[in-house]
């Protein structure tokens, strides 16, 4: 029986793996340590769950990387994908700590895959083997070796802070509402994704549109409450990690299995049965991020992905069959586009294609000539039936709004002094780093590295 | 056959859809990287990567998408599910595949009546006193059971198991879409036997499977290879009597140091060791990754291999009493009842993985010639 009437020294808000490194971090700096995951146990974690890899820098190959991933290209990679929208100090700490992290995994019983080519990450990404939830299953059970409680189905209502200073959080758990009482609180609770009404005070009515890929606990009542205690606020409600996923998705908690990775090999068009972006910008793994975003601003946040029997095979299987026809008309039909236009369309499309040798693992010269937009790789005519489509929507994986935090993890206030018991990390601080854009592994390593940052410093000012 | 699909196999179907489309657990064992080959899966490809499968559950335990989640995963149970369709879909003959259904208690009611088969006959033909009575030295087991018998029938039965496994194993690797003719590869049953050997695909990810719960542990691999290495030296045990008997003409019962009484005690305290182990991680078990159903023929199999053993260790601690002549009809009665089920129980598993393990090993080197290791 966990006492939720004792001082606990660290209150962890959140299941995650932010909250989890936080967790063992204060714990194995000396702390007691109760983590409150309003998930029940069987979908604890958040969005880590879902999770598959996470990125670091490293200066030599390793046993789960290739070559190496010097912080510098690392620092320029994330520069690229943020457009500079990014906190320089925040994002070079993360990168130093990042190197460590996987050993510090290790150590915590996260096990990693060897080297294999999935996404062209073996560079920069080490896999941990069966994805997130076997990562959480190992933190969880450290926690446990440690001493750590955890209480599941237990949500966080409000902080109560006074001049800055932490003091109590009201909780719902086991039925009843509860003050408990802790010396510092360390907040890795997530974005607030899975709030469709939030969504829509930042995008308006198309947020019905969206799929939320991960936890539909993520509400973000704990961002909510920081804004109105008076934390300061970084980052733009509309700005996510937003990718093109399968329009049949389940409204939350798909993970991975709905991505779709057929993009570059075919034509993208919209509810119109027009084309709007070039498919073949560059490989996929650099691209799939944006088109979460330009899905979302088709008509009625749809579009679909069509291809012939000629690539059917290039890209990973989805969970979804795609719609199959043996014309573009019938596909059209099919799709509920209409049938002439997608033709016109795809004519359109195979005339502007100039020969080229494919080739699916370079940037090839397989482009359109005068079509707007072009495609720019990996155009091929669309002639060899059967046809194949997949409907996409913009699946949501987690929102950049944050609360501001120091090199500490401290939750900085409006006055901007840092808050001298409050900790944050992983997605609600996210945005500190990610302004926008994505690359994969980003989400677990904030959340490593600021977790173990707001772990330590969270026992340090108890212990002080 | 043009029967509608089973059940299990659609089920089988949908979850390695989604687990293609998820690839997380390609590291944990042979199973996935098998399923990474395919986009889609057969009926015989389905059965193939069942028996490929070892039930460590790893799967179970890392899916973001187990039960409750609406996608219901559980691919450990569907696996294992389908893994005993296939030994009674294969069964030969066909019209003994009911055997596989309540096999628990076909099994157990096999044994029951070799056993008291045995001491029936033992008793009315030698007779009560012979059987009772107290016979010492030299040739003292054949005063109780003639040596003919002794030798004759279980060799008789060894040889009509072995045919009818063999033939269900064509019948299986046939049947699954496979070449038969791969099987005697002698590079790829190697390296299919270094991961018998080693029990590789209970190891996880280096730290052992998944059976209590989410925390990883060597225990079940450990009392397998107890089982199966203690399994191993009682036939070491068995042959090398038979050969002091019948090419030597040297009389059981042998001296305690000698070799088949050496390695029979050994390889019957690692039976009793690893089975009792394997039965008590069966009671311990998380039941959410395990077909129920199959628990039957699991205890079947692990319990007559106890008492084989028990048997087997008490005969020898008691033969110079009077309670040989029984222990030993006993004995005999619980290897007759091994014997006689062998094809039609929890034995085929090794048989059908170790093809599995050797198909694996063919459809590696066929994907990434030249790299025979792996």
């Amino acid at each position: 029986m966990i006492d939720i009437t004792r001082n606990y020294d660290v209150l962890v808000v959140g299941g995650g793996n932010a909250a989890l490194c936080a967790a063992i971090s204060a714990r194995k700096a000396g702390a007691t340590v109760l983590i409150m995951e309003y998930a029940p146990r069987e979908f604890r974690g958040g969005n880590s769950r879902h999770t598959r890899n996470l990125r670091c820098a490293h200066d030599g190959p390793t046993e789960f990387l290739k070559g190496s991933y010097p912080e510098e290209k690392f620092f320029n990679d994330l520069l690229n994908i943020t457009d500079g929208n990014t906190h320089e100090k925040l994002a070079r700490l993360m990168i130093r700590d990042s190197v460590d992290a996987p050993a510090w995994m290790y150590d915590h019983g996260v096990r990693f895959q060897h080297i294999q080519g999935t996404l062209g990450l073996a560079h920069s990404n080490p896999f941990f083997i069966g994805g997130g939830r076997a990562l959480l299953n190992a933190f969880y059970n450290v926690a446990r070796r440690l001493g750590v409680k955890v209480l599941y189905n237990s949500e966080v209502l409000e902080l109560e802070i006074e001049d800055g200073t932490f003091r109590s959080a009201v909780v719902r758990s086991r039925g009843f509402t509860h003050k408990v009482q802790a010396k510092s609180v360390v907040i890795a609770s997530g974005g607030f994704q899975a709030d469709i009404d939030w969504l829509k005070e930042a995008w308006g009515e198309v947020a019905e549109n969206f799929i939320i890929r991960g936890t539909p606990y993520n509400r973000g009542r704990m961002l909510k409450d920081l804004i109105a205690r008076g934390a300061e606020i970084v980052g733009d409600p509309r700005q996510c990690h937003a990718v093109a996923i399968d329009a049949r998705s389940p409204r939350f908690d798909a993970g991975i299995v709905t991505r779709l990775d057929c993009l570059p090999f075919s034509i993208v068009v919209n509810k119109d049965a027009e084309r709007f972006y070039d498919e073949g910008e560059d490989f996929w793994p650099k691209r799939y991020a944006i088109w979460g975003r330009l899905v979302a601003d088709q008509p009625d946040q749809v579009a679909f992905s069509i291809i012939d029997s000629r690539s059917i095979d290039l890209f990973m299987p989805s969970l979804f069959r795609p719609f199959r026809a043996d014309s573009i008309r019938e596909l059209g039909r099919l799709l509920a586009l209409d049938p002439l236009r997608l033709e016109r369309t795809v004519r359109d499309f195979n005339e502007a294609v100039r020969p080229g040798n494919f080739n699916k693992d370079e940037l090839d010269d397989c482009a359109t000539v005068s079509l707007e937009p072009p495609k720019t790789h990996w155009a091929r005519p669309l002639d060899k039936p059967p046809f194949y489509a997949y409907p996409l929507r913009p699946g949501i994986t987690f929102t950049y709004l944050a609360v501001k935090v120091d090199e500490c993890a401290r939750v900085v206030m409006q006055d901007s002094s840092p808050a001298e018991n409050i900790f944050a990390a992983g997605e609600i601080m996210a945005g500190n780093i990610l302004g926008q854009g994505y690359m994969a592994g980003m989400g677990m390593t904030i959340g490593t590295v600021f977790g173990r940052i707001a772990g330590k410093e969270a026992a340090g000012y108890v212990c002080r | 056959m043009s029967v509608a699909e089973r059940p299990v196999v659609q089920e089988a179907r949908r979850i390695m859809e989604v687990c293609n489309a998820c690839r997380y657990c390609e590291g944990f064992c042979a199973v996935f990287p098998a399923m990474e080959m395919r986009r889609s899966f057969t009926t015989g490809d389905l059965e193939y990567l069942a028996n490929l499968c070892h039930n460590c559950t790893a799967c179970f335990h890392a899916c973001q998408y187990a039960p409750p989640h609406e996608f219901d995963i559980n691919n450990s149970r569907v696996m294992a599910r389908l893994r005993a369709g296939t030994y009674e879909k294969y069964a030969w003959p066909g019209s003994f595949a009911r055997l596989f259904r309540r096999n628990g208690t076909v099994i157990s009611v096999a044994t029951a009546m070799a056993t008291a088969l045995l001491l029936m006959l033992a008793l009315t033909v030698q007779g009560k006193d012979i059987v009772l009575s107290l016979h010492q030295g030299g040739g003292s087991f054949y005063s109780v059971v003639p040596y003919r018998l002794m030798l004759g029938v279980p060799l008789v039965m060894v040889i009509l198991a072995t045919v009818v496994t063999v033939v269900g194993l064509v019948r299986f690797a046939r049947g699954t879409g496979w070449n038969v003719k791969q099987l005697l590869d002698p590079e790829l049953m190697w390296l299919a036997a270094r991961n018998v050997l080693t029990l590789r695909y209970l190891g996880g990810s280096g730290d052992g499977c998944n059976y209590e719960d989410d925390t990883y542990s060597h225990k079940r691999r450990w009392y397998h290879q107890i089982l199966f290495y203690g399994f191993g030296l009682c036939v070491l045990s068995t042959t090398a009597a038979a050969v002091y008997e019948h090419f030597l003409h040297w009389q059981a019962p042998y001296p305690i140091t000698s070799f088949p009484v050496v390695t029979g005690t050994l390889g019957g305290v690692g039976i009793l060791l690893g089975s009792a182990g394997l039965f008590w991680l069966k009671v311990k078990r998380d039941p959410r990754p395990q077909a129920e159903s199959l628990l039957g023929m699991d205890v079947a199999f692990s319990g007559l291999l106890f008492l084989t053993s028990l048997s087997g260790l008490l005969l020898l601690s008691l033969r110079e009493t009077r309670a040989m002549g029984v222990l030993l009809v006993l004995h005999l009665g619980f290897v007759a009842g091994f014997f006689i089920t062998l094809p039609y129980g929890k034995f085929v598993h090794a048989v059908y993985r170790f093809a599995a393990l050797v198909r694996f090993a063919d459809e590696k080197r066929r994907n990434h010639p030249g790299n025979g290791i792996f």
